[in-house]
């Protein structure tokens, strides 16, 4: 069952780039929502050694001495540009699983094993003409061989112009390039997974292709056992294409500034209780119950620190904005204590079901329910027309003045170069 | 013929809405029921390759000789080869142009439409980095 993994290479970064053709060349940073962390990093900022996930505020001294450009994130280019990138390509297989917002699998049954790398290229090339985005094809019999593959073509281990088809190599190449690659590579495998492999002196992919499957699964999990035979041409995972829906929704977010007030507190828990719920309608679920989070900054060791969590159960599923800001609101109140500095909150939804065909309690009144359906289908109406936030619960708080304080910190985000009539790019 | 619609009122509380879709035409079907063909979608004139399309806004006055004026919005497809005397987007010292692209006698050049400004010719080993082609210009009065 032959597969391709496409993934887009640096794709924030490529996204800016296309846009801002002055960032060509030059070392570049994406940081995460608040300007926390890097979670894109050009080719030159890799090189400077600068790790995926490091916090922005403890690379301040390497980014002045070389010059690296920090950008807030831009989720509405990226999610832009990802949907064209992966509509190319569906037209590359009739199978697709898109997987992440810069990669696809697409199953490649059926297909010449000869051609396999040459389709590779097509592929290259039509993204890169039609998007304009560079990715890079790893091509292998499993999904767990395809990750690789596509790992190798990106650092030019193996294959050529960012394609590499295992399915072309001999064993004893393979044998050769997964001695040369560290275990921690392999997709699956993490950090404590690392550890413990490493203990057992298991340290790169061939060790782990090699290692008895029985030992393994013994002293690992079934999970980790697929992924050795993965790496040895069974394939255990199929390519899924419907993504299945999901099992919980989180908003959480760091604040801008941090925050002690009780009311503040409430206002941006209420904020993403309602994102929250607006991501359930969407996918036409209900929640059984929402969990609360509030948390200290972990990195002013010197302050008083407190983290706490509380789920809160509804007496029935729901959907319905205004109930499950109450309930969050209520669990808020129970956990939070004075005397703190806040930098972060988030609310879960938990117990997600379909909304249709629910069972009704015997207080649930039928005429009030549809009545809420109403108001939160024109809700979500109001606002997709008019804006996000346009219309909202009063507890997250008036869309400018109070809520400043705890909102996020974007300061270098780009134009929405595609989304919005008022940021399109300009040609003098 | 279109007050003859009726809608169908249920008369306890708990079922209205979910009766309220249907519809009953009472009168004579329309004759134009067998040639309806759709709106026309502007989209679909404009839009030739709907994933390599983009926007972008004019700015400027070195193409009002193509009809091109400050604010216009410019369609752009990036899928297209660039040929000799297409508009297209180009990249110029990091910033992004519109210019006419012309091939005279091996060499490339962009040409505004404004005897104002200046040709920037293309030599031999000197990169010229087109970024899209421009396939329609947008203007609106109101």
């Amino acid at each position: 069952m032959p597969l391709a993994l496409v993934d887009c290479n640096n794709f924030y970064v490529s996204c800016e780039r296309m846009f801002n053709p002055k960032l060509e060349g030059k070392p570049v940073v994406v940081l995460s929502n608040n300007d926390g962390c890097a979670v894109a990093r050009s080719n030159e900022v890799k090189a400077l050694g600068i790790k995926m996930g490091q916090p922005w505020f403890k690379m301040q001294e390497i980014a002045k001495r070389h010059h690296i450009i920090a950008l807030s994130s831009n989720y509405a280019l990226y999610g832009d540009l990802s949907a064209r990138v992966m509509s190319v390509l569906s037209d590359f297989s009739p199978r697709q699983e898109i997987y992440s917002i810069d990669e696809c699998f697409l199953d490649l049954q059926g297909f010449d094993p000869q051609t396999l790398a040459d389709y590779g290229q097509s592929m290259r090339r039509a993204v890169k003409q039609q998007v304009g985005i560079p990715v890079c094809v790893g091509i292998a019999s499993t999904k767990t061989l395809a990750k690789l593959a596509n790992h190798c073509a990106k650092k030019g281990y193996a294959g050529s112009d960012g394609v590499c088809d295992f399915g072309r190599c001999s064993e004893h190449e393979l044998k050769r390039l997964f001695a040369g690659i560290q275990v921690a590579e392999v997709w699956g495998v993490g950090q404590k997974i690392t550890e413990k492999l490493q203990r057992m002196k298991i340290l790169t992919v061939q060790d782990l292709r090699s290692a008895s499957l029985a030992r393994i699964q013994s002293q690992f999990s079934v999970v980790l056992g697929r992924t050795v035979q993965e790496l040895n041409d069974v394939p255990c995972l199929a390519i899924e294409e419907v993504a299945t829906p999901r099992q919980q929704i989180m908003v959480s977010r760091s604040f801008g500034a941090c925050v002690l007030t009780l009311s503040e507190l409430s206002e941006s828990v209420a904020h993403f209780a309602t994102r929250a719920a607006e991501k359930l309608r969407q996918d036409g679920s209900v929640a059984a119950s929402i969990c609360v989070t509030i948390h200290t900054n972990p990195f002013r060791e010197k302050e008083p620190q407190y983290q706490r969590s509380l789920v809160v159960p509804l007496s029935s599923p729901t959907d319905d904005s205004s109930r499950l800001v109450a309930a969050a609101l209520s669990g808020l109140k129970a956990i939070y204590r004075s005397g703190f500095s806040y930098k972060k909150t988030g609310v879960m939804l938990m117990g997600l079901q379909p909304g249709g065909g629910m069972q009704p309690t015997l207080f649930d009144d039928p005429a009030c329910q549809a009545k809420v359906a109403d108001r939160m289908r024109v809700l979500d109406a109001i606002n997709r027309k008019m804006g996000k936030d346009c219309l909202t619960i009063a507890a997250s708080g008036a869309k400018s003045g109070v809520r400043q304080r705890w909102a996020m910190r974007r300061q270098s985000k780009s134009p929405a170069y595609t989304t919005d009539w008022n940021e399109l790019p300009v040609a003098g | 013929m279109f007050h003859s619609l009726q809608r169908f009122r249920p008369a306890t509380v708990l079922q209205r809405f979910t009766l309220y879709g249907h519809k009953v035409a009472a009168g004579f079907p329309s004759p134009a029921d067998d040639y309806i063909e759709g709106r026309l979608s502007l989209d679909e004139h404009l839009i030739q390759h709907r994933n390599a399309t983009f926007f972008v806004r004019a700015k400027g006055n070195s193409m009002i000789g193509a009809g091109i004026h400050d604010g216009d919005l410019l369609v752009v497809d990036k899928s297209l080869n660039p040929a000799s005397g297409d508009i297209v987007i180009a990249v110029v010292d990091g910033d992004l142009t519109v210019k006419r692209l012309q091939k005279r006698g091996g060499i490339y050049s962009l040409k505004p439409e404004n005897p104002l400004f200046e040709e920037m010719l293309f030599k031999e080993g000197q990169e010229l980095q087109v970024w899209g082609v421009v396939t329609a210009t947008i203007k609106k009065f109101i």
